[in-house]
Parts: C-alpha cells; structure tokens; sequence
C-alpha cells in the first residue's frame, strides 16, 4: 500500500496555530486537552460514590463537569473522523505498522503497553499540570518557562522509553 | 455559547491534526526515534504563528496570557513521567481521540488507560500537593520576564531558530 501523505505538515500546523489564534482572540481559550480526562474520570467515579468525590480536593479542583476543553476534546475525534474520510485515509486497524513490524499482530501485547503507557502518561500529565497541547502549544508560545520545561521533558522521557521498547530491551 | 466553540474549535484543530498525519503512532514513535519529524515540525509551525499573532494581539491589549505557574517538581518529573508513558502508548492526550477519530481503534485502550491516571492522580494529590508540588515554585513565570527583555527580543530569535531548524530537518530528510 502506497503511503498517503497528507498535507506539507509545515501547512497544517501553521493553520491549526491560526485556529488557536481565533480561539484565544474570540473566546479566551487555549489549547488543551489532558484536565478533561480528570474531568471525565471524576464523573465515571461519580456514578459509584458521589459523596466521595465531592469531597476529593482534585475534583474540587478540577470538576467533573463538560466545559469548553470537554468538548473541544471530542471536537478533535470528530474532525479527525471527517478528515479521514475525506481523503480516504480513514483505516480500522488495532496494531499499528510500526509495532506490527517489530512485536506482531498481537492484540493483546500492544493493548496493554497502550493502556499501562495510559496510565503513567495521564498521571504525569497531571502532576506536570499539562500535556503537548496545553504546555508543549499553548505554554511554549506564550513564552512560560513552564512550557518550555515541559516541551524538553515530554521529548526527553519520550525518547527513553520509546528507544528502550525499539532497541531490544528484552521485549521480544 | 462556550460549549459550542470548543466542539467547532475541536473539529477544526482534529481536521489539520489529521491532514499534517500528526495523530499516526508511527509519526508519534517516529519522531521519539528521531526518524520522522512530522509531528515536531506541526507543533513548531503552530507555535511559531501563534507567538507571533497572540503576542500582537497581546500588545495592543485584545487577548489575556493564560500561563501556567512554573513548578519546578511538577513540571520535571511530571514532564519525564508523561513522556516514558508517551513513548509506550504512542499517542498524547489530545491525539488519542484523534487516532481513534481515524479509525486506530487501540487508541481507546489508550484512553481508558489515561481515565485510569487521572483517577490515581486525584488519589494521590493531597500527598503531591504537600511534596512535589511544592518543589522549585516560581509562578507564572515567561523567558522575556526572567530575562528582562522585551518579549519580540525573544520571538524574533525563536522564529528565525525554527526556520533554520526546519531547513536543517528537510536537509537530513527527516
């Protein structure tokens, strides 16, 4: 299969940090995704024990209600869904190629480092107060040394663990 | 009124994720093995244009910073936590919902683990409230404000790094 290749991804950036420009000018938002699944998380623990979660200092925090980033979120799986189908590179595939190519086309293998990797990337996220969207876009183009400290560290935990899983390490 | 911009602020931004092929595990690990630097020169490209449209907006008085306090613990081990977990799943948060967008399905595996996270997190903050969180804090905090410049004498530099990065990137067909 010939690999399609999208738009020029220079062109595709500069015009999502267009959106963002309106976003921020028009309804005094930014980019951000990762307080959504705190958000989301508080109101699936609600279901089983309300009490407990009004009292938790996190979801007082960060209430678990849709908001504007809620919805925002959703927004990105719906435009992705039309992008796709658009140009016909909407696929239904559970393992990627990469993976495929170096552990298989096992499920289940790839399901749960998908899921364990879930876990630690959401909590680190969350203690780091942001993920790529709301450090790495919004944090680093308002200059905040908080964004650029997390831009270099995303990377650098990243380039760990992703060269650890390819180089060996055991895993196969 | 809000709700409604964000789903339309959401399509369009998953529309371009999706036409730059930003949301692929095989981008997102490619660029982790410094290999495929699609999805670096996206959020390069986004960042580039819109330091420069907010910080002029900005001076004229027509948009609000919204910046995040810089908490050294938080935002260092936070930062390396969220970045071993990244090069695991192969998606962030964001692109999560947009792979899933797309039809990578083990994306929702993905963000039943992230659901997972946030609720340990909430579990565990009163406890890193009291220890990291209170490590190296030095508020909200900007690169032109610690280096008591003005903010284009930090733009412009960033700007014209990027083109040169960029360059570089195409150079070593990256």
């Amino acid at each position: 299969m010939k690999e399609d290749r999208g738009w020029n991804p220079y062109l595709a950036g500069a015009l999502s940090g267009l959106v963002s420009i309106g976003s921020i000018w028009f309804v005094g938002k930014y980019f951000g995704a990762s307080t959504t699944f705190v958000r989301t998380a508080g109101m699936v623990e609600k279901l089983f024990s309300p009490e407990r979660v009004a009292t938790m200092p996190y979801f007082i925090k960060e209430m678990p209600i849709i908001d504007w980033q809620w919805l925002f979120v959703i927004g990105i799986g719906i435009g992705a869904f039309l992008a796709a189908v658009s140009s016909g590179s909407f696929r239904w595939q559970a393992v990627p190629d990469m993976w495929q190519d170096r552990f298989g086309s096992s499920f289940r293998l790839r399901g749960t480092v998908a899921f364990i990797g879930g876990i630690i990337a959401m909590f680190g996220a969350r203690l780091a107060d942001g993920c790529p969207s709301g450090h790495g876009l919004s944090g680093v183009l308002q200059l905040a040394v908080s964004g650029f400290i997390a831009f270099i560290a995303f990377f650098v935990g990243g380039l760990i663990s992703a060269n650890w899983l390819y180089k060996g390490g055991g895993k196969r | 009124m809000e709700l409604l911009y964000g789903l339309i602020t959401g399509i369009l931004f998953g529309f371009f994720l999706q036409k730059g092929r930003v949301l692929r595990y095989d981008k997102q690990i490619g660029a982790l093995r410094l290999q495929d630097m699609t999805i670096v020169k996206f959020m390069l490209s986004h960042i580039a244009v819109a330091m420069v449209g907010v910080y002029l907006l900005h001076d004229f008085g027509l948009v609000k910073l919204s910046l995040k306090p810089t908490i050294l613990g938080g935002v260092i081990i936070g930062g390396l936590l969220f970045g071993l977990g990244w090069g695991l799943l192969g998606y962030c948060p964001g692109t999560s919902l947009g792979a899933l967008g797309e039809g990578r399905w083990v994306a929702f595996v993905g963000i039943i683990g992230m659901l997972v996270g946030a609720g340990l997190y909430a579990e565990a903050y009163p406890y890193l409230q009291k220890t990291v969180l209170t490590w190296g804090v030095y508020g909200k905090i900007t690169i032109p404000q610690i280096l008591g410049v003005n903010h284009w004498l930090v733009i412009a530099p960033f700007v014209v790094g990027t083109v040169f990065l960029f360059r570089w990137l195409e150079k070593k067909d990256l």
